[in-house]
């Protein structure tokens, strides 16, 4: 069995508890255990980087550094913890002189960085552990009259170099295990375009402008439904369509799914069991398509 | 062209004093094409945030001008601009670095104090709800472990966090 380090983040448990039970009932059937970190921190991502980068970095590392300790990699459910801690880890674990000075600061933790782990995004952990063929194979209920758009969200992808994650500019292994639920990935502009979440809070007319282009070019493409994989993504799409309503008076109405919700529908799970009602944007039109 | 420049600012520009910041580092290679203005999400949804003129300000050694419009703070770091830059210029990086100096200033938006509020308290950016601990209950999820928010205050207290944090919001 697969064993890893769960790091949870602060967004999931405060807002989305249907993505984290999906997460861990599908994980679960496919043989992969999530080991619950204690002491865990916010990872200090982008909204703390922008005011002080030694304060990111450092949260980021003691982070890590708790994974090392129980030996295990790490895997995030969400792109921008994803995104912030394997930064970390890659760039501490290059530059000497860096580390030396991080490993300073979490001296008064009494923990120390040493670079002997790795962190993914579970998709990797699915992609790579268990692999799409595997998948295939365990899928119960077929899901093949859904036309989904894969939504990848920037922070799974960027920077490319350091997350070596997929192609940026035209990345698959999303669509590629939609595919696997026996659903159909859908080709839209957008599948691989920012989704505005860190503009909210700020610039909320930003965020919402932003989120009304992807979701209508999904919609454009003829899709059922959209998937996401990062908790901010899913807000975006799902949530900022009743934002949308309000400002464009325009209804979409496109049921937003996260990636392991759309597995457990294939494992045979009960809709029921996946707290499906917490969505904004109502999932009844999929569940009656795959009945 | 006005003949200022002075030995001693010739020493120390803006530019210089960026490149000593993670991510600027390769803010004089800017040779303004416009990449990243296309690439930009947010350029394209409003006329408040563009790339490309931020780092022309900055180019120029308009310190003030950088540090403090509101377009530094509209970058979403979807890093397309960063990818895509021919000059290898870390633009999303390069935003966060003149986020970095602007909030030495105290200059720092509403919505980023109240995060980075949460982090100081609670160890968290988002705080779980009553209802949202009901919600994760009722739908058989473990109970939440407590954060390392301790740990979290001395690294914070080491760094100049914690001050950082408390100019911003006394300019407020």
């Amino acid at each position: 069995m697969n064993s890893y380090a769960l790091f949870l983040g602060c967004t999931i448990p405060a807002r989305e508890p249907s993505y984290e039970v999906s997460a861990r009932k599908a994980m679960k059937a496919l043989d992969i255990e999530l080991n619950d970190m204690k002491g865990s921190t916010c990872c200090a991502p982008i909204p703390i980087e922008s005011l002080d980068y030694m304060t990111s970095l450092s949260t980021a590392a003691y982070n890590v550094a708790l994974a090392e300790e129980m030996n295990m990699d790490m895997v995030t459910l969400c792109n921008g913890c994803f995104q912030n801690l394997c930064r970390t880890n890659e760039v501490l674990k290059k530059d000497a002189h860096l580390r030396e000075k991080v490993n300073e600061v979490l001296a008064e933790t009494g923990k120390r960085f040493r670079g002997t782990k790795n962190v993914y995004h579970y998709l990797q952990v699915l992609n790579r552990d268990i692999g799409r063929e595997h998948i295939k194979e365990s899928m119960v209920r077929s899901l093949k009259a859904l036309k989904v758009a894969p939504f990848y969200g920037s922070h799974l992808l960027k920077p490319s170099e350091v997350l070596r994650f997929d192609e940026f500019e035209d990345p698959h292994v999303l669509d590629d295990l939609i595919a696997a639920t026996g659903a159909q990935p859908v080709q839209y502009l957008y599948k691989n375009r920012c989704c505005g979440g860190l503009l909210r809070g700020t610039a909320d007319d930003l965020a919402v402008g932003i989120a009304r282009r992807v979701i209508s070019s999904a919609v454009k493409a003829k899709a059922d439904c959209m998937t996401t994989v990062c908790p901010f993504c899913w807000l975006q799409l799902d949530t900022g369509q009743l934002e949308i309503r309000r400002t464009f008076n325009e209804a979409y109405n496109i049921p937003v799914l996260h990636y392991p919700e759309l597995l457990c529908l294939a494992l045979g799970i009960e809709p029921k069991e996946l707290g499906l009602q917490t969505h904004r944007v109502r999932v009844d039109p999929l569940l009656q398509k795959i009945a | 062209m006005n003949s200022q420049p002075d030995e001693q600012a010739r020493k120390e520009t803006f530019v210089e004093e960026m490149q000593e910041h993670h991510g600027a580092e390769r803010l004089p290679y800017c040779f303004q094409c416009g990449v990243c203005a296309s690439s930009c999400p947010v350029a394209r949804t409003t006329p408040r945030f563009n790339p490309r003129e931020v780092i022309r300000h900055a180019l120029m050694n308009d310190k003030e001008s950088v540090l403090t419009t509101e377009a530094i703070w509209l970058c979403c770091s979807c890093y397309a601009c960063q990818e895509r830059c021919p000059q290898k210029v870390e633009i999303a990086d390069l935003m966060m670095a003149f986020r970095n100096v602007a909030s030495q200033r105290g200059l720092v938006p509403k919505g980023y104090i109240e995060q980075a509020s949460g982090f100081l308290m609670e160890g968290r950016i988002a705080l779980p709800s009553g209802f949202a601990q009901k919600q994760r209950e009722s739908m058989g999820l473990p109970a939440l472990p407590s954060t390392g928010v301790e740990a979290l205050r001395k690294i914070m207290a080491k760094t100049g966090f914690e001050k950082t944090l408390q100019k911003a919001k006394e300019a407020k």
